[in-house]
C-alpha cells in the first residue's frame, strides 16, 4: 500500500485505535476503546451481543464516526477518509448479516470486489483479461464456489452467501480484513474450513475475526480480545481469557 | 439470432414502414394517416425518454421525478434555434427578434439568445444544459447521501421549478406561450410531409442508437456497478466504489439523453411551452418505465408505446378519466406488476412447457 507513515508517535503500522468513544442517543456504544493489531495478525474478538463488536468495525471503516478517540491503519487517520477511501487504503470488511448482490452472479460479485481502477470510465472501459479470470476462478475454487460460478448469488445457500462475502473480501487483496461473524449458519464442516481459511489468509495481511462460536476461535489458535459494554475487558491467549474471572461472570459463566 | 432481437428487429421494421405507408394515396387500403405517423413520432422520442429514466432508475436506482425537465430543456434548446431561423417571417417582421421579445419590447436579443442561430451549437446545448444540470443537482444530492423519496422530491422540486420559471416573461423564453410557429429546420420547411419523415427517422434512428447504447453501458462492469449500487449501495463503498461519481454520471448521461428526446419532440410537434416542464410529465415518464418493466430497455420502450397508446385512445373516447387512470397505474403497478409487462411476458414465456 502506498500508505505513509506519519512521524507523530502513533503506532505507524497495523490498526491502531486508542481512546475510541462512540455515543448513540446517550448510550455508549463504545467506551474508551484501545486495540492494537500488528501488521500480519490474526485476532478474534468475542464479546456479549451488544458489547460494539460491529460498531468497532463500524469505526474503522469508516461508516460511524467517532465522537472521540483514535483511529488509524498503517499511520493513517480513517476517521478523515470515507468508506472508499478507506477500503482502497487496503481495509476490507465482510458485514455480520452477508450481503452480496442478489442481482449478479457469483463471478460478477467477485468481479467487482477485484482490486482494479474503482472508476466509472475504467469500469466502463473493463475488460477481463487472462490473469483476473485465474485469480477470480482461483478464489472461486478456494471458496467452494467454482461450479455455481454463473449463478445468480441470491440463489445461493446461507452459508454459501458467507463464503461468496469472504471470497469479495480476498478479491480486493486488502491489507486488513474486518470478518464479522463468518460461520453463523454453517455447518460444523463449514466453520472448519472456515477457520483454516482464515488462519491461511493472515500472516502476509492483518485479520480480525468477531465470533460468537468459542469452538471456532480456538481453533483459530489466536490472540483474544474480549470486549465488554464498549471497552476491551481482557486480552490474551484463549485459555488466558476463560480463566479470567470477570470475563467468566460477564460471558462465559452466564 | 434468438427470437427476441427478431421481434425487436420486426418492432423497429413496422415503425420504419410507417411513413413510407402514409405516402400512399389515401383509398388505399395500407395508407397511414399523418395523425398516425406523427403521434408515432412523439411516441418514438417518449421511448427515448423512457430509456434515459430506466437508466437512472432501473438500473441504478435512482428514481427522478424530473426528468421531463431535461426533456423540456432540450426542447426548449431547439426551440431557441427554430425562433431564430423565422427571422423576418414573424408577425412583426424583426430581422432578429422573435415575436414575443418584439411584443416585450426588447430592443437586442439576450446574450444567452447568441450563438442559437447554429443549429450545431443549438443541439449541442439541448444535450449540454441538461447534463450541466443534472451534474449540479447530482452532484449537491448525491454528496449528501440524498436517497430514495428525498431525492425523487428534490427532482419533482426542480421541475416545478423550472416551470414557473419558464413561466415568466422576463425570463426571455416567449413566457406561457413559449414557442410556436415555426417555420423550418436545416432548410426544410417544417409543414412538408417529406421534413416529417426526416424528423421520424431522425428519431426512430436515435432511439436505436440509444437502445444500443444503453445495452451495451449495461452489459459492462459499469452497469453492474449501477445494480449492486441499485440494491446495496454502502456495501459498494466498502468495495471501494465512489458510489457519488458513478451515480452522478450515470445520471448526467440520463439527463442527456432525455434533452436529446426532448429535442427530437419539439419539430415534430411544433410547439413548446412550460407546460412541458409540468410534474405530472415526469411522474408519466415513471409510469411508462414502471408499466413496460424497469431495469430492461424492452419494458421501458414497450412501457413508452403502450401506455401512451392508452393515454391517446382515452383522451378521445373518456377524456376525464385519463388522470384517474394514470393515478392507478401509479399505484397499481408496483403491488401488481413489479416487473411490468415484461415480467408477465417472462413469466408466461417460462410457466410454458
Ligand atoms: N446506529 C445505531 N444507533 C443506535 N444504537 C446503535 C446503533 N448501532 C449499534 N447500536 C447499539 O450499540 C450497541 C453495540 O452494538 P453492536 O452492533 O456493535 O454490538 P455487537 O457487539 O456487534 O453485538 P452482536 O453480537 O449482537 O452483533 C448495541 O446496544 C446496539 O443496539
Ligand atoms: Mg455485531
Amino acid at each position: 500500500m502506498n500508505a505513509v507513515a506519519l512521524p507523530d508517535g502513533d503506532s505507524t503500522t497495523g490498526l491502531y485505535l486508542d481512546g475510541v468513544s462512540v455515543v448513540f442517543d446517550g448510550f455508549r456504544a463504545l467506551n474508551n476503546l484501545s486495540l492494537i493489531v500488528e501488521p500480519g495478525e490474526l485476532r478474534a474478538v468475542i464479546g456479549p451481543n451488544g458489547a460494539g463488536k460491529t460498531t468497532m468495525m463500524d469505526v474503522i471503516t469508516g461508516k460511524t464516526r467517532p465522537g472521540a478517540g483514535i483511529v488509524r491503519f498503517g499511520g493513517r487517520d480513517l476517521t478523515r477518509m470515507d468508506e472508499a477511501a478507506i477500503a482502497n487504503l487496503g481495509i476490507g470488511r465482510k458485514f455480520q448479516k452477508p450481503t452480496v448482490f442478489d442481482a449478479l452472479t457469483v463471478f460478477e460479485n467477485l468481479e467487482l470486489a477485484l482490486k482494479a481502477p474503482r472508476g466509472p470510465i475504467a469500469c466502463l472501459r473493463w475488460v477481463l483479461r487472462g490473469e483476473a479470470r485465474t485469480r477470480i476462478e482461483r478464489t472461486m475454487a478456494e471458496i467452494g464456489l467454482t461450479e455455481r460460478a454463473h449463478d445468480l448469488s441470491g440463489l445461493l445457500s446461507h452459508g454459501q452467501r458467507q463464503w461468496l462475502e469472504i471470497g469479495m473480501l480476498l478479491m480486493q487483496d486488502p491489507q486488513l480484513l474486518l470478518v464479522d461473524e463468518p460461520v453463523a449458519g454453517m455447518t460444523d464442516h463449514e466453520t472448519e474450513q472456515t477457520a483454516e481459511l482464515l488462519v491461511g489468509i493472515a500472516g502476509t495481511r492483518s485479520v480480525v475475526v468477531v465470533e460468537h462460536d468459542l469452538e471456532f476461535v480456538k481453533a483459530l489458535g489466536s490472540r483474544v480480545t474480549v470486549l465488554h459494554e464498549g471497552s476491551v475487558l481482557s486480552e490474551g491467549s484463549i485459555t488466558h481469557v476463560q480463566n479470567d474471572p470477570r470475563v467468566i461472570e460477564v460471558y462465559l459463566g452466564r | 439470432m434468438n427470437t427476441r432481437r427478431l421481434i425487436l428487429l420486426g418492432f423497429v421494421a413496422v415503425l420504419a414502414l410507417l411513413p413510407l405507408l402514409n405516402l400512399l394515396p389515401e383509398e388505399h387500403p395500407l395508407h397511414v394517416s399523418d395523425f398516425l405517423v406523427s403521434i408515432i413520432g412523439k411516441w418514438i422520442c417518449y421511448a427515448i425518454l423512457a430509456l434515459a429514466l430506466d437508466l437512472a432508475w432501473g438500473y441504478a436506482g435512482i428514481l427522478s421525478l424530473g426528468h421531463g425537465a431535461f426533456f423540456a430543456l432540450g426542447g426548449y434548446a431547439i426551440g431557441m434555434h427554430l425562433m431564430r431561423l423565422i427571422g423576418p417571417r414573424g408577425v412583426y417582421g424583426h430581422p432578429v427578434l422573435p415575436d414575443f421579445m418584439v411584443f416585450l419590447g426588447y430592443t437586442e436579443l439576450p446574450w444567452y439568445w447568441l450563438g442559437f442561430d447554429w443549429f450545431i451549437f443549438a443541439f449541442a446545448m439541448a444535450l449540454i444544459v441538461p447534463g450541466l444540470l443534472a451534474g449540479i443537482v447530482g452532484y449537491l444530492a448525491f454528496r449528501s447521501r440524498i436517497t430514495g423519496v428525498y431525492l425523487s422530491i428534490i427532482t419533482q422540486a426542480l421541475t416545478y421549478a423550472l416551470m414557473l420559471a419558464f413561466f415568466r416573461n422576463d425570463m426571455g423564453f416567449g413566457g406561457n406561450n413559449g414557442f410556436t410557429d415555426f417555420k423550418e429546420l436545416l432548410g426544410m420547411p417544417l409543414n412538408s410531409g417529406h421534413t416529417r419523415a426526416i424528423l421520424f427517422y431522425a428519431s426512430l434512428a436515435s432511439l436505436v442508437a440509444v437502445f444500443l447504447a444503453c445495452g451495451a453501458l449495461t452489459r459492462t462492469k459499469y452497469g453492474r456497478v449501477l445494480t449492486a449500487i441499485r440494491d446495496a449501495e454502502s456495501r459498494v463503498r466498502f468495495l471501494g466504489y465512489d458510489t457519488t461519481r458513478h451515480k452522478l454520471f450515470v445520471f448526467v448521461l440520463s439527463a442527456m439523453i432525455a434533452g436529446l428526446a426532448g429535442a427530437l419532440y419539439v419539430p415534430q410537434v411544433g410547439i413548446i411551452n412550460p407546460g412541458e416542464f409540468s410534474p405530472g410529465n415526469s411522474i408519466e415518464a415513471v409510469v411508462w418505465v414502471a408499466f413496460g418493466g424497469r431495469g430492461t430497455l424492452v419494458g421501458a420502450v414497450l412501457g413508452a408505446f403502450s401506455v401512451n397508446a392508452l393515454k391517446t385512445w382515452l383522451t378521445s373516447v373518456a377524456p376525464d378519466l385519463w388522470l384517474i387512470v394514470l393515478g392507478c397505474l401509479f399505484i397499481a403497478v408496483p403491488l401488481l406488476l413489479p416487473k411490468g409487462l415484461i415480467g408477465l411476458i417472462r413469466r408466461r414465456g417460462e410457466t410454458k412447457p
